[in-house]
Protein backbone atom coordinates (compact mmCIF):
# COMPACT_ATOMS: atom_id res chain seq x y z
CA UNK A 1 0.00 0.00 0.00
CA UNK A 2 1.22 3.27 -0.93
CA UNK A 3 1.74 6.36 1.41
CA UNK A 4 -1.38 8.71 -0.10
CA UNK A 5 -1.98 12.64 0.15
CA UNK A 6 -4.54 15.17 0.07
CA UNK A 7 -2.59 17.87 -2.54
CA UNK A 8 -4.92 20.22 -3.05
CA UNK A 9 -8.53 21.61 -2.30
CA UNK A 10 -11.55 23.49 -3.71
CA UNK A 11 -15.14 24.31 -2.77
CA UNK A 12 -18.12 26.60 -3.86
CA UNK A 13 -19.36 29.06 -1.80
CA UNK A 14 -22.32 26.84 0.33
CA UNK A 15 -25.32 28.66 0.16
CA UNK A 16 -28.59 29.01 -1.65
CA UNK A 17 -27.24 29.42 -5.34
CA UNK A 18 -29.95 30.14 -7.44
CA UNK A 19 -27.66 30.59 -10.66
CA UNK A 20 -25.65 27.72 -10.58
CA UNK A 21 -26.89 24.71 -11.17
CA UNK A 22 -25.85 21.04 -10.09
CA UNK A 23 -23.00 20.22 -12.31
CA UNK A 24 -21.71 23.82 -12.38
CA UNK A 25 -21.42 23.53 -8.68
CA UNK A 26 -19.95 20.32 -8.80
CA UNK A 27 -17.10 21.65 -11.78
CA UNK A 28 -16.56 24.67 -10.32
CA UNK A 29 -15.07 23.32 -7.23
CA UNK A 30 -13.23 20.34 -9.36
CA UNK A 31 -11.39 23.35 -11.00
CA UNK A 32 -10.27 25.09 -8.12
CA UNK A 33 -9.02 21.86 -6.66
CA UNK A 34 -6.90 21.24 -10.05
CA UNK A 35 -5.69 24.45 -10.06
CA UNK A 36 -4.69 24.29 -6.25
CA UNK A 37 -2.84 21.12 -7.00
CA UNK A 38 -0.94 21.94 -9.97
CA UNK A 39 -2.03 18.31 -11.44
CA UNK A 40 -2.18 18.30 -15.54
CA UNK A 41 -4.63 15.16 -15.70
CA UNK A 42 -6.98 12.89 -13.45
CA UNK A 43 -6.94 9.46 -13.85
CA UNK A 44 -10.70 9.14 -12.53
CA UNK A 45 -13.15 10.20 -10.03
CA UNK A 46 -15.24 9.77 -7.46
CA UNK A 47 -18.37 12.03 -6.82
CA UNK A 48 -20.31 12.00 -3.72
CA UNK A 49 -24.00 13.17 -3.67
CA UNK A 50 -26.81 11.85 -1.82
CA UNK A 51 -29.47 12.08 -3.95
CA UNK A 52 -29.55 14.05 -7.08
CA UNK A 53 -32.20 12.12 -8.56
CA UNK A 54 -34.99 13.43 -5.61
CA UNK A 55 -33.06 16.96 -5.23
CA UNK A 56 -33.10 17.93 -9.26
CA UNK A 57 -34.15 14.09 -10.73
CA UNK A 58 -30.53 13.44 -12.17
CA UNK A 59 -28.61 10.16 -11.49
CA UNK A 60 -25.74 9.08 -13.40
CA UNK A 61 -23.51 11.92 -11.55
CA UNK A 62 -20.34 10.30 -12.59
CA UNK A 63 -21.04 10.59 -16.02
CA UNK A 64 -22.51 14.03 -16.14
CA UNK A 65 -19.74 15.48 -14.34
CA UNK A 66 -16.61 14.02 -15.68
CA UNK A 67 -18.70 15.23 -19.48
CA UNK A 68 -18.74 18.58 -18.05
CA UNK A 69 -15.54 18.83 -16.69
CA UNK A 70 -14.13 17.95 -19.96
CA UNK A 71 -12.43 14.93 -18.49
CA UNK A 72 -14.12 11.94 -20.29
CA UNK A 73 -13.61 9.24 -21.24
CA UNK A 74 -11.90 9.01 -17.69
CA UNK A 75 -13.63 6.48 -14.76
CA UNK A 76 -16.16 8.33 -13.21
CA UNK A 77 -18.40 6.94 -10.43
CA UNK A 78 -20.98 8.09 -8.17
CA UNK A 79 -20.61 7.08 -4.54
CA UNK A 80 -23.70 7.28 -2.01
CA UNK A 81 -23.70 6.46 1.98
CA UNK A 82 -26.62 8.95 2.70
CA UNK A 83 -25.37 12.32 4.33
CA UNK A 84 -21.90 10.32 4.08
CA UNK A 85 -21.49 9.96 0.68
CA UNK A 86 -18.37 12.75 0.48
CA UNK A 87 -16.44 10.53 3.29
CA UNK A 88 -17.09 7.67 1.54
CA UNK A 89 -16.48 9.05 -2.31
CA UNK A 90 -13.14 10.22 -0.45
CA UNK A 91 -12.13 6.67 0.52
CA UNK A 92 -12.32 5.02 -2.54
CA UNK A 93 -9.88 7.85 -3.98
CA UNK A 94 -7.80 6.81 -1.28
CA UNK A 95 -8.22 2.89 -2.10
CA UNK A 96 -7.42 4.07 -5.72
CA UNK A 97 -4.03 5.63 -5.04
CA UNK A 98 -3.28 3.37 -1.61
CA UNK A 99 -3.32 0.18 -4.37
CA UNK A 100 -1.14 2.01 -7.09
CA UNK A 101 -3.76 1.68 -9.80
CA UNK A 102 -3.93 5.12 -10.20
CA UNK A 103 -1.82 8.39 -10.03
CA UNK A 104 -3.67 11.30 -9.50
CA UNK A 105 -7.45 10.80 -8.72
CA UNK A 106 -10.65 13.81 -8.15
CA UNK A 107 -12.77 13.16 -4.92
CA UNK A 108 -15.62 15.20 -4.59
CA UNK A 109 -18.98 15.56 -3.17
CA UNK A 110 -21.76 18.11 -4.40
CA UNK A 111 -25.49 18.38 -3.55
CA UNK A 112 -28.26 21.37 -5.18
CA UNK A 113 -31.08 21.10 -2.41
CA UNK A 114 -32.76 24.50 -3.53
CA UNK A 115 -34.65 23.35 -6.71
CA UNK A 116 -37.73 22.65 -5.17
CA UNK A 117 -38.11 19.47 -3.85
CA UNK A 118 -39.83 18.42 -0.79
CA UNK A 119 -36.02 18.56 1.02
CA UNK A 120 -37.63 17.00 4.25
CA UNK A 121 -39.17 14.09 2.57
CA UNK A 122 -35.40 13.49 0.57
CA UNK A 123 -33.66 13.96 3.23
CA UNK A 124 -36.03 11.31 4.93
CA UNK A 125 -34.87 8.73 2.64
CA UNK A 126 -32.04 7.83 4.75
CA UNK A 127 -34.02 6.80 7.01
CA UNK A 128 -35.56 3.23 7.31
CA UNK A 129 -38.66 4.59 4.67
CA UNK A 130 -41.08 0.98 5.84
CA UNK A 131 -40.88 1.33 9.49
CA UNK A 132 -39.32 5.04 10.70
CA UNK A 133 -40.31 6.57 7.59
CA UNK A 134 -43.94 5.51 6.75
CA UNK A 135 -45.19 6.60 11.08
CA UNK A 136 -44.04 10.13 10.72
CA UNK A 137 -40.70 10.93 11.49
CA UNK A 138 -38.30 13.27 9.77
CA UNK A 139 -34.92 13.82 10.66
CA UNK A 140 -34.83 16.46 13.02
CA UNK A 141 -36.82 14.52 14.70
CA UNK A 142 -34.90 11.11 14.94
CA UNK A 143 -31.79 13.43 16.21
CA UNK A 144 -34.42 15.32 18.38
CA UNK A 145 -35.70 11.31 20.44
CA UNK A 146 -31.27 10.80 20.50
CA UNK A 147 -31.69 14.54 22.07
CA UNK A 148 -34.47 13.75 24.32
CA UNK A 149 -32.94 10.36 25.31
CA UNK A 150 -29.35 11.69 26.26
CA UNK A 151 -30.84 15.11 28.41
CA UNK A 152 -32.83 12.41 30.26
CA UNK A 153 -30.09 9.77 30.98
CA UNK A 154 -27.08 12.86 30.98
CA UNK A 155 -29.10 15.41 32.29
CA UNK A 156 -27.57 17.14 28.86
CA UNK A 157 -29.14 20.42 29.29
CA UNK A 158 -31.05 22.75 26.24
CA UNK A 159 -28.48 25.08 26.50
CA UNK A 160 -25.65 23.43 26.21
CA UNK A 161 -27.17 22.10 23.22
CA UNK A 162 -27.38 25.92 22.06
CA UNK A 163 -23.66 25.97 22.85
CA UNK A 164 -22.87 24.09 20.21
CA UNK A 165 -24.61 26.47 17.50
CA UNK A 166 -23.40 29.87 18.86
CA UNK A 167 -20.02 28.40 18.87
CA UNK A 168 -20.20 26.74 15.47
CA UNK A 169 -21.91 30.30 13.79
CA UNK A 170 -18.77 32.44 15.51
CA UNK A 171 -16.36 29.79 13.58
CA UNK A 172 -18.63 30.79 10.75
CA UNK A 173 -18.55 34.18 10.32
CA UNK A 174 -14.78 33.79 10.22
CA UNK A 175 -14.92 31.17 7.11
CA UNK A 176 -15.50 32.60 3.61
CA UNK A 177 -17.25 30.30 2.27
CA UNK A 178 -20.04 29.31 4.74
CA UNK A 179 -23.39 29.94 4.23
CA UNK A 180 -24.22 32.19 7.37
CA UNK A 181 -21.22 34.14 8.43
CA UNK A 182 -23.38 35.67 11.16
CA UNK A 183 -23.01 34.93 14.85
CA UNK A 184 -25.98 33.79 16.63
CA UNK A 185 -26.56 34.45 20.72
CA UNK A 186 -27.60 31.61 22.82
CA UNK A 187 -31.06 33.66 23.74
CA UNK A 188 -31.37 33.50 19.68
CA UNK A 189 -31.03 29.50 19.37
CA UNK A 190 -33.35 28.85 22.63
CA UNK A 191 -36.10 30.99 21.22
CA UNK A 192 -35.79 30.16 17.30
CA UNK A 193 -38.96 27.94 15.63
CA UNK A 194 -39.33 24.68 17.48
CA UNK A 195 -38.87 22.04 14.72
CA UNK A 196 -38.76 19.10 16.83
CA UNK A 197 -38.68 18.83 20.12
CA UNK A 198 -36.38 19.62 21.55
CA UNK A 199 -34.64 21.09 18.69
CA UNK A 200 -35.22 23.83 16.89
CA UNK A 201 -34.64 25.90 13.72
CA UNK A 202 -31.35 26.77 15.03
CA UNK A 203 -30.23 24.04 16.11
CA UNK A 204 -30.29 22.47 12.23
CA UNK A 205 -28.02 22.66 9.78
CA UNK A 206 -29.54 24.33 6.79
CA UNK A 207 -30.68 23.77 3.18
CA UNK A 208 -27.80 24.13 1.28
CA UNK A 209 -26.56 24.01 -2.54
CA UNK A 210 -22.54 23.41 -2.45
CA UNK A 211 -19.15 21.67 -3.78
CA UNK A 212 -16.34 20.87 -2.80
CA UNK A 213 -13.84 18.74 -4.27
CA UNK A 214 -9.98 17.54 -3.02
CA UNK A 215 -7.37 16.00 -5.31
CA UNK A 216 -5.90 12.65 -4.40
CA UNK A 217 -2.52 11.38 -5.17
CA UNK A 218 0.56 9.20 -3.37
CA UNK A 219 2.98 10.81 -1.22
CA UNK A 220 5.72 10.24 -3.66
CA UNK A 221 3.57 11.96 -6.52
CA UNK A 222 2.80 15.03 -4.16
CA UNK A 223 6.57 15.36 -3.36
CA UNK A 224 6.94 15.91 -6.79
CA UNK A 225 4.29 18.23 -7.49
CA UNK A 226 6.19 20.98 -5.25
CA UNK A 227 2.73 22.13 -3.66
CA UNK A 228 1.37 21.51 0.01
CA UNK A 229 -0.18 18.30 1.08
CA UNK A 230 -1.01 16.08 4.08
CA UNK A 231 -0.98 12.74 4.17
CA UNK A 232 -3.78 10.60 5.27
CA UNK A 233 -2.87 8.23 8.34
CA UNK A 234 -6.51 6.60 8.87
CA UNK A 235 -9.64 5.96 6.80
CA UNK A 236 -12.35 3.72 8.63
CA UNK A 237 -16.40 3.07 7.46
CA UNK A 238 -18.52 1.96 9.42
CA UNK A 239 -22.38 0.80 9.59
CA UNK A 240 -25.03 0.17 11.96
CA UNK A 241 -28.41 -0.71 12.28
CA UNK A 242 -31.02 1.60 9.42
CA UNK A 243 -33.42 2.43 12.26
CA UNK A 244 -32.94 3.90 15.04
CA UNK A 245 -34.85 1.99 17.57
CA UNK A 246 -32.82 -1.35 16.78
CA UNK A 247 -29.66 0.73 18.29
CA UNK A 248 -28.31 -0.87 21.57
CA UNK A 249 -28.09 2.54 22.61
CA UNK A 250 -29.87 5.44 21.87
CA UNK A 251 -27.21 8.19 23.40
CA UNK A 252 -24.34 6.23 22.01
CA UNK A 253 -23.60 6.40 18.22
CA UNK A 254 -22.09 2.86 17.50
CA UNK A 255 -20.91 3.37 13.95
CA UNK A 256 -19.04 6.54 15.92
CA UNK A 257 -17.09 4.63 18.50
CA UNK A 258 -16.22 1.62 16.14
CA UNK A 259 -14.66 3.42 13.53
CA UNK A 260 -12.98 5.89 16.23
CA UNK A 261 -11.62 2.98 17.62
CA UNK A 262 -9.92 1.73 14.45
CA UNK A 263 -8.30 4.94 12.59
CA UNK A 264 -6.81 5.34 16.27
CA UNK A 265 -5.44 1.95 15.73
CA UNK A 266 -4.61 3.00 12.61
CA UNK A 267 -2.74 5.72 13.00
CA UNK A 268 -1.05 5.24 16.26
CA UNK A 269 -2.80 8.29 17.58
CA UNK A 270 -4.79 8.30 20.89
CA UNK A 271 -7.82 10.95 21.05
CA UNK A 272 -5.87 13.51 22.81
CA UNK A 273 -3.01 13.49 19.98
CA UNK A 274 -5.90 15.23 17.77
CA UNK A 275 -5.62 18.72 17.47
CA UNK A 276 -8.62 19.54 16.16
CA UNK A 277 -12.18 17.95 14.30
CA UNK A 278 -14.66 18.34 11.97
CA UNK A 279 -17.46 16.59 12.80
CA UNK A 280 -21.04 15.69 11.46
CA UNK A 281 -22.81 18.21 12.95
CA UNK A 282 -25.83 17.63 11.35
CA UNK A 283 -28.03 18.84 14.43
CA UNK A 284 -26.70 20.23 17.77
CA UNK A 285 -27.32 16.99 19.54
CA UNK A 286 -25.02 15.00 17.21
CA UNK A 287 -21.79 17.32 17.72
CA UNK A 288 -22.16 16.47 21.38
CA UNK A 289 -22.98 12.53 21.50
CA UNK A 290 -20.24 12.52 18.48
CA UNK A 291 -17.32 14.10 20.62
CA UNK A 292 -18.29 11.52 23.15
CA UNK A 293 -18.13 8.76 20.90
CA UNK A 294 -14.55 10.20 18.97
CA UNK A 295 -12.82 9.71 23.02
CA UNK A 296 -12.31 13.51 23.49
CA UNK A 297 -14.77 13.81 26.29
CA UNK A 298 -16.03 11.69 28.63
CA UNK A 299 -19.67 9.35 27.69
CA UNK A 300 -22.07 11.93 28.94
CA UNK A 301 -19.95 15.11 29.23
CA UNK A 302 -20.23 16.13 25.51
CA UNK A 303 -22.79 18.91 26.66
CA UNK A 304 -20.40 20.37 29.21
CA UNK A 305 -17.66 20.66 27.03
CA UNK A 306 -20.05 22.29 24.89
CA UNK A 307 -20.56 24.78 27.12
CA UNK A 308 -17.07 25.36 29.04
CA UNK A 309 -15.59 26.17 25.62
CA UNK A 310 -13.49 23.13 25.43
CA UNK A 311 -14.75 22.50 21.65
CA UNK A 312 -13.66 26.32 20.95
CA UNK A 313 -10.80 26.91 18.83
CA UNK A 314 -8.53 27.68 21.35
CA UNK A 315 -10.06 25.41 23.38
CA UNK A 316 -8.53 21.33 24.62
CA UNK A 317 -10.05 19.94 21.42
CA UNK A 318 -11.20 22.52 19.25
CA UNK A 319 -14.48 21.15 16.99
CA UNK A 320 -15.67 22.60 13.36
CA UNK A 321 -13.50 24.96 12.92
CA UNK A 322 -15.06 25.82 9.42
CA UNK A 323 -18.54 26.34 10.97
CA UNK A 324 -19.35 22.62 10.47
CA UNK A 325 -22.36 21.75 8.92
CA UNK A 326 -24.46 24.43 11.21
CA UNK A 327 -22.82 27.41 9.99
CA UNK A 328 -20.73 26.27 7.26
CA UNK A 329 -24.39 25.15 5.39
CA UNK A 330 -24.52 21.19 5.05
CA UNK A 331 -25.00 20.38 0.75
CA UNK A 332 -25.59 16.85 1.87
CA UNK A 333 -22.93 15.17 -0.16
CA UNK A 334 -20.79 17.97 -0.02
CA UNK A 335 -20.41 17.81 3.39
CA UNK A 336 -17.77 15.12 4.00
CA UNK A 337 -15.23 16.02 1.28
CA UNK A 338 -15.70 19.85 2.61
CA UNK A 339 -14.25 18.57 5.95
CA UNK A 340 -11.17 17.39 4.53
CA UNK A 341 -10.94 20.86 2.71
CA UNK A 342 -11.06 22.75 6.33
CA UNK A 343 -8.41 19.86 7.56
CA UNK A 344 -6.04 20.42 4.46
CA UNK A 345 -6.82 23.75 5.17
CA UNK A 346 -5.89 23.85 8.38
CA UNK A 347 -2.76 21.64 8.62
CA UNK A 348 -1.43 23.86 5.90
CA UNK A 349 -1.38 26.96 8.08
CA UNK A 350 -4.02 28.51 5.69
CA UNK A 351 -6.75 28.83 7.56
CA UNK A 352 -7.00 32.60 8.42
CA UNK A 353 -8.32 34.22 11.81
CA UNK A 354 -9.70 30.71 12.60
CA UNK A 355 -6.25 28.94 12.37
CA UNK A 356 -5.92 26.23 15.22
CA UNK A 357 -2.60 27.04 16.35
CA UNK A 358 0.60 23.99 15.88
CA UNK A 359 -2.14 21.69 13.97
CA UNK A 360 -0.35 18.48 13.16
CA UNK A 361 -3.04 16.03 13.33
CA UNK A 362 -7.03 16.48 12.15
CA UNK A 363 -9.55 14.18 12.34
CA UNK A 364 -12.76 14.06 9.59
CA UNK A 365 -16.07 12.32 10.64
CA UNK A 366 -19.12 11.78 8.29
CA UNK A 367 -22.06 10.35 9.40
CA UNK A 368 -24.72 8.80 7.55
CA UNK A 369 -28.75 8.66 8.40
CA UNK A 370 -29.54 8.74 11.99
CA UNK A 371 -26.33 7.11 12.69
CA UNK A 372 -26.23 3.80 10.31
CA UNK A 373 -22.76 5.15 8.13
CA UNK A 374 -19.76 6.89 9.58
CA UNK A 375 -16.39 7.42 7.83
CA UNK A 376 -13.41 8.55 9.70
CA UNK A 377 -10.27 10.06 8.43
CA UNK A 378 -7.16 11.47 10.18
CA UNK A 379 -5.08 13.90 8.35
CA UNK A 380 -1.35 14.72 8.92
CA UNK A 381 0.91 18.18 8.49
CA UNK A 382 4.01 16.92 6.98
CA UNK B 1 -46.14 1.84 -0.73
CA UNK B 2 -47.49 5.39 0.51
CA UNK B 3 -44.28 6.80 -0.86
CA UNK B 4 -44.45 10.18 -2.47
CA UNK B 5 -42.20 9.63 -5.26
CA UNK B 6 -44.34 6.64 -6.67
CA UNK B 7 -47.76 7.80 -7.07
CA UNK B 8 -50.03 4.99 -8.38
CA UNK B 9 -53.79 4.91 -8.50
CA UNK B 10 -53.86 0.86 -7.35
CA UNK B 11 -53.03 -0.25 -3.47
CA UNK B 12 -48.98 -1.07 -4.95
CA UNK B 13 -47.50 -4.59 -3.91
CA UNK B 14 -45.12 -2.19 -1.67
CA UNK B 15 -47.66 -1.65 0.88
CA UNK B 16 -49.37 -4.75 0.18
CA UNK B 17 -46.38 -7.21 1.31
CA UNK B 18 -45.96 -5.30 4.38
CA UNK B 19 -49.68 -6.04 5.39
CA UNK B 20 -48.71 -8.71 7.83
CA UNK B 21 -46.33 -6.58 9.75
CA UNK B 22 -48.43 -3.46 9.33
CA UNK B 23 -51.93 -4.97 10.28
CA UNK B 24 -51.35 -8.15 12.51
CA UNK B 25 -47.90 -7.09 14.34
CA UNK B 26 -46.23 -9.94 12.85
CA UNK B 27 -42.52 -10.66 13.67
CA UNK B 28 -40.03 -13.66 12.91
CA UNK B 29 -38.91 -15.44 16.18
CA UNK B 30 -35.26 -17.40 15.46
CA UNK B 31 -35.59 -21.23 16.15
CA UNK B 32 -31.86 -20.89 17.31
CA UNK B 33 -31.33 -17.83 19.26
CA UNK B 34 -34.95 -16.62 20.26
CA UNK B 35 -34.14 -13.21 19.26
CA UNK B 36 -37.47 -11.81 17.99
CA UNK B 37 -36.86 -9.26 14.44
CA UNK B 38 -39.34 -6.52 13.62
CA UNK B 39 -40.03 -6.89 10.56
CA UNK B 40 -39.04 -10.47 9.53
CA UNK B 41 -35.66 -10.81 8.32
CA UNK B 42 -33.85 -13.40 6.27
CA UNK B 43 -31.15 -14.02 8.55
CA UNK B 44 -31.42 -13.47 12.57
CA UNK B 45 -28.84 -10.54 13.26
CA UNK B 46 -27.58 -12.12 16.43
CA UNK B 47 -27.00 -15.56 15.44
CA UNK B 48 -27.08 -15.61 11.26
CA UNK B 49 -29.51 -18.74 11.80
CA UNK B 50 -31.65 -18.70 8.73
CA UNK B 51 -34.87 -20.34 10.30
CA UNK B 52 -37.50 -18.67 11.71
CA UNK B 53 -41.19 -19.13 13.18
CA UNK B 54 -43.83 -16.16 12.67
CA UNK B 55 -44.96 -14.40 16.02
CA UNK B 56 -47.38 -11.76 17.22
CA UNK B 57 -45.70 -9.16 19.17
CA UNK B 58 -47.32 -7.71 22.29
CA UNK B 59 -49.13 -4.53 22.05
CA UNK B 60 -48.06 -3.15 25.64
CA UNK B 61 -44.89 -1.29 25.71
CA UNK B 62 -43.64 1.97 27.38
CA UNK B 63 -42.16 4.82 25.46
CA UNK B 64 -37.89 4.91 25.67
CA UNK B 65 -37.69 8.49 24.05
CA UNK B 66 -39.99 10.46 21.71
CA UNK B 67 -40.21 13.93 19.65
CA UNK B 68 -43.19 16.26 18.95
CA UNK B 69 -43.38 16.81 15.12
CA UNK B 70 -43.73 20.87 13.93
CA UNK B 71 -42.19 20.83 10.69
CA UNK B 72 -43.46 17.59 8.74
CA UNK B 73 -43.32 16.30 5.11
CA UNK B 74 -46.22 17.36 2.48
CA UNK B 75 -48.46 14.73 3.94
CA UNK B 76 -48.35 14.51 7.42
CA UNK B 77 -48.41 18.48 7.37
CA UNK B 78 -52.06 18.79 8.52
CA UNK B 79 -51.50 16.47 11.77
CA UNK B 80 -49.17 18.57 12.53
CA UNK B 81 -48.03 18.80 15.84
CA UNK B 82 -48.03 15.19 16.47
CA UNK B 83 -45.63 12.75 19.08
CA UNK B 84 -43.57 9.94 17.34
CA UNK B 85 -41.85 7.72 20.01
CA UNK B 86 -39.39 4.79 20.14
CA UNK B 87 -41.55 2.26 22.37
CA UNK B 88 -40.08 -0.60 24.04
CA UNK B 89 -42.57 -4.19 23.72
CA UNK B 90 -43.06 -6.32 26.40
CA UNK B 91 -41.02 -8.66 24.37
CA UNK B 92 -37.99 -6.87 24.16
CA UNK B 93 -38.75 -5.16 20.11
CA UNK B 94 -38.24 -1.63 19.86
CA UNK B 95 -40.58 0.11 17.62
CA UNK B 96 -41.14 3.65 15.84
CA UNK B 97 -44.58 4.89 16.05
CA UNK B 98 -47.09 7.92 16.88
CA UNK B 99 -48.83 8.32 19.92
CA UNK B 100 -51.58 9.34 19.20
CA UNK B 101 -55.37 10.84 21.40
CA UNK B 102 -52.94 12.65 23.71
CA UNK B 103 -51.79 16.01 24.75
CA UNK B 104 -48.49 16.57 22.85
CA UNK B 105 -47.07 18.47 26.04
CA UNK B 106 -47.97 15.60 28.71
CA UNK B 107 -46.32 12.82 27.29
CA UNK B 108 -42.94 11.09 28.98
CA UNK B 109 -40.24 8.98 28.75
CA UNK B 110 -41.25 5.46 30.39
CA UNK B 111 -45.12 6.34 29.86
CA UNK B 112 -47.01 3.08 29.11
CA UNK B 113 -48.55 2.42 26.02
CA UNK B 114 -50.87 0.35 23.73
CA UNK B 115 -50.51 -0.20 19.93
CA UNK B 116 -53.58 -0.10 18.46
CA UNK B 117 -54.75 -0.34 14.73
CA UNK B 118 -55.04 3.28 13.20
CA UNK B 119 -54.78 4.66 9.62
CA UNK B 120 -51.16 6.60 8.61
CA UNK B 121 -51.75 8.55 5.64
CA UNK B 122 -53.06 8.23 2.28
CA UNK B 123 -51.60 6.55 -0.75
CA UNK B 124 -51.08 8.71 -3.81
CA UNK B 125 -52.96 11.12 -5.76
CA UNK B 126 -56.26 8.81 -5.12
CA UNK B 127 -55.90 9.33 -1.53
CA UNK B 128 -55.74 5.40 -0.64
CA UNK B 129 -55.77 4.56 3.07
CA UNK B 130 -52.60 3.08 4.68
CA UNK B 131 -53.08 1.52 7.62
CA UNK B 132 -50.56 0.22 10.44
CA UNK B 133 -49.85 0.76 14.20
CA UNK B 134 -49.87 3.56 16.51
CA UNK B 135 -49.75 3.85 20.01
CA UNK B 136 -52.21 5.41 23.08
CA UNK B 137 -51.01 6.15 26.28
CA UNK B 138 -52.21 3.70 29.26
Amino acid sequence: MKDVAVVGVGMTKFGELWKKSLRDIFVEASLKAIENSGVDHIDSMYVGTMSSGLFVGQEHIGAVMADYLGVAPVPATRVESACASGGAAFRQAYFEIASGQSEIVLAGGVEKMTDGADVTDALATAADQEYEVYNGITFPGLYAMIARAHMHQYKTSREQLAHVAVKNHKNGSMNPNAQFRSPVTLEQVMKSTMVADPLRLLDCSPVSDGGAVVIVCSVDYAKKLKRPYVKIISSVQTSDTIALHNRESLTALKCVSVAAEKAYKQSGLKPSDINFAEVHDCFTIAEIVVTEDLGFFEKGKGGQAAENGSTSINGKIPINTSGGLKSKGHPVGATGIAQIVECYVQLTGNAGERQVKNAKYGLAQNMGGSGASCVIHILEAV
Amino acid sequence: MCNSHFRGSMISPRYHREVPQRYRLEAGKCKQCGHISFPPRLICPKCKSKSFETVKLSRDGKILTFTIIRVAPEKFSKETPYVVAIIELNNDVRLTAQVADCNVNKVAIGDKVKLVFRKIQDEGKSGLHCYGYKAVLG
